[in-house]
């Protein structure tokens, strides 16, 4: 598959009154033609930053993309571009739907002419021509009596309704990427696994690459084919769904999978939980940002940052136990008899 | 108090709101028992009453019908000091563990406050009493001199428990007590709440949407649908054998690590959304979604029955 989205070297940082925070630490990734990627990690791993950064929107809200950065569309580099050029990329070429969809649409506005603003801008169609475009996209999104749906507030609607425009307005202008930052983490099951199956269908259809961004691990499960767990802004496994679900390397992806309540612990028996809190992104962190925390830990861990080491093309771990010299250490999931993944 | 007598016993509970020129019927009848020591666990989508159910019945709201009995006595004949023994004996915990703790008191005093009404200690004594729970929910004893702001989402959840627990309550509501954390902070919030429950003899009403945890923590579950429960049963039966049609949906929907959505497994599909609560469907409240519905849904509203031991299903078609 082509890789459409080229991530080199990407780092983002935050001035705050106590110093420097540094969100996002030299991330790479590819994102392939067609392809659903999901970004997984907890609160301030600096999944949010990335997905952001790559449609440059810590323009205005201070983030400092550093020097060395790129992020290739398209052979061009977002990182570079003008205000005008990127102008033209956002919600065309690549656009992006968020966790709130209350605060993310305009509060005074129908939501009829707020998808049409989209297509007025990019496609320069006209006004009729543009609403008449909106209605068949509620339409495409299975939101029910479209027609009257476009003249109504985003009040008016539900939490899945809304979610559901705020992806007819993400699709508008046929992008090449979607990005979803958390989608539908403020939704119930149901109407999650409506929205998430939207999505699916969407992407088979129009052939769109996916990012999801999310901290559900069963969302991922579900929806993903490709996998990054990210720590303390930096990416620390990435791999093939099946590879992160049935043969994960790195501590943290074990430690989080094993913390998610589920048949191995029985019931009401205790749950697996991480010791310690994640590193103070104000700190350079030149050793294994998790070593604090894992139980592997060796001393090489305190001193130096682990290279990623690939396991095979697509299944990449940053972390000294993957050294040849590093003892043997097997994934505690499987030890317990029962290992949660297929 | 006989032994199988539970400690706290809702029949018939019915709150209602005014609702523009309606009636807004967020709990309609509703009747579950909460034994000692036991968690019972509501689901349900947001806006299905299990929030107003958790607050209907510690008083905070007056129900519009209905009781509720707490060892055996009903809770709105109590007399003022029974009432006050009431309001310590059942505590609370939140979800939002930013918005329920005042950011201008220190952590200390959040806890101490509950102890100054009910208990006759001084003031170095509920200092020591106010330290030594900290230690009990995991958090060193100094923190009782710091300010909301300084603690983590998790911490922050702990005093929640903390303040609860300093009354020495034998039942506790907790209201989403893990929405809002990670899942490693998640996990570690729902291993307090186990242990202090096998420490103490605690009694939980648990209210989650989210329902894997939901299953690892109850004893038993009940379903709620608009205002009412639709099914209740012991926590693993329900999972494994749901009967009523609202619960095999629901839980059909839930994405776990072990399901894989695109290999096929498929969901049951529900159609359209909830109605609204202050105009609901006449007989079965479910009937507009439900692709058994027959005739008598329409007309007549069933109740919960046993289908089968310890399991209770509110539906017409389901046969013994």
């Amino acid at each position: 598959m082509a890789v459409l989205l080229d991530v080199k070297n990407l780092s983002v940082s935050f001035r705050t009154m106590h110093g420097e925070v540094k969100a996002v630490r030299d991330v790479s990734f590819e994102l392939h033609e067609g392809e659903n990627l999901a970004i997984v990690g907890e609160s301030g791993c600096g999944k949010t930053v990335t997905s952001k950064a790559i449609l440059r929107l810590h323009d205005r809200s201070g983030g400092i993309v550093s020097e060395g950065s790129e992020i290739l569309f398209e052979g061009k580099n977002i990182v570079r571009m003008s205000r005008k050029e990127i102008g033209e990329i956002r919600g065309n070429g690549i656009s992006m739907i968020f966790q709130d969809s209350m605060t993310s649409l305009n509060p005074t506005m129908v939501i009829g002419k707020q998808i049409a603003e989209n297509i007025l801008i990019h496609k320069k169609t006209g006004k009729g021509e543009s609403l008449s475009q909106a209605k068949k996209l509620l339409e495409l999104v299975n939101v029910p009596d479209a027609a009257e749906r476009m003249n109504q507030y985003p009040h008016q609607l539900s939490g899945g309704l809304r979610q559901r425009v705020m992806i007819a307005m993400a699709i508008a202008c046929n992008p090449k990427i979607l990005i979803a930052d958390e989608p539908t983490t403020a939704l119930d099951v149901t109407v999650q696994a409506q929205i998430l199956e939207l999505l699916s269908d969407l992407q088979k259809q129009f052939g769109m690459s996916v990012i999801l961004v999310t901290h559900d691990f069963g969302v991922v499960a579900n929806f993903a084919d490709r996998i990054q767990v990210m720590y303390a802004g930096s990416i620390v496994e990435r791999g093939k769904k099946e590879e992160i679900f049935s043969d994960p390397k790195h501590p943290y992806t074990w430690a989080l999978l094993k913390s998610i309540p589920g048949r191995h612990q029985g019931h009401k028996g205790e749950l697996y939980s991480i010791r310690g809190t994640p590193p103070d992104l104000l700190l350079p962190l030149e050793h294994c940002p998790f070593s604090p925390r894992c139980e592997y830990c060796m001393p090489i861990c305190k001193k130096r940052r682990p290279e990623e080491k690939y396991m095979t093309e697509t299944h990449g771990i940053a972390c000294w136990l993957t050294h040849e010299k590093a003892p043997r250490v097997d994934n505690p999931l499987k030890i317990g008899g029962e290992a949660r993944a297929r | 108090m006989p032994d199988n007598m539970p400690l706290l016993s809702v029949k018939n509970l019915c709150k209602y709101f005014p609702a523009g020129r309606g009636v807004l019927r967020a709990v309609d009848n509703v009747s579950f028992d909460i034994r000692q020591g036991e968690t019972f666990s509501l689901v349900g989508e947001s806006g299905c009453g299990k929030t107003t159910c958790g607050r209907t019945l510690l008083g905070v709201y007056t129900p519009t019908s209905g009781e509720v009995y707490y060892n055996g006595t009903d809770i709105s004949t109590f007399s003022k000091r029974e009432k006050k023994l009431f309001g310590k004996k059942a505590q609370m915990i939140f979800q939002d563990p930013y918005s329920c703790l005042d950011p201008r008191m220190t952590i200390g005093s959040i806890i101490q406050e509950g102890m100054k009404v009910h208990f006759d200690l001084s003031a170095s004594e509920r200092q020591n009493k106010a330290e030594e729970i900290l230690r009990k929910t995991g958090l060193r004893a100094d923190f009782a001199s710091r300010f909301p702001h300084e603690l983590s989402g998790g911490q922050r959840q702990r005093v929640g428990i903390a303040r609860a627990l300093a009354l020495e309550p034998d039942f506790i509501v907790c209201d989403e007590p893990i929405a809002s954390l990670d899942v490693s902070i998640q996990a570690q919030i729902i291993n307090l709440l186990i242990k202090l429950q096998q420490e103490m003899g605690l009694s939980y009403l648990f209210i989650s949407h989210d329902l894997s945890v939901v299953r690892h923590i109850s004893d038993r579950i009940g379903v709620m649908y608009l205002g009412g429960i639709v099914e209740s049963a012991p926590a693993e039966e329900i999972f494994r054998n749901p009967f009523h049609p609202y619960t095999q949906a629901l839980f059909s929907s839930i994405l776990s690590v072990d399901s894989d959505r695109s290999s096929g497994a498929s969901r049951i599909k529900l159609e359209g959304e909830v109605p609204s609560p202050v105009n609901s469907p006449s007989g079965c409240k479910f009937r507009t979604r439900c692709k058994y519905a027959a005739e008598i849904c329409s007309n007549i509203s069933p109740e919960l029955r046993e289908i089968e031991k310890d399991h209770f299903a509110a539906c017409h078609l389901i046969n013994k």
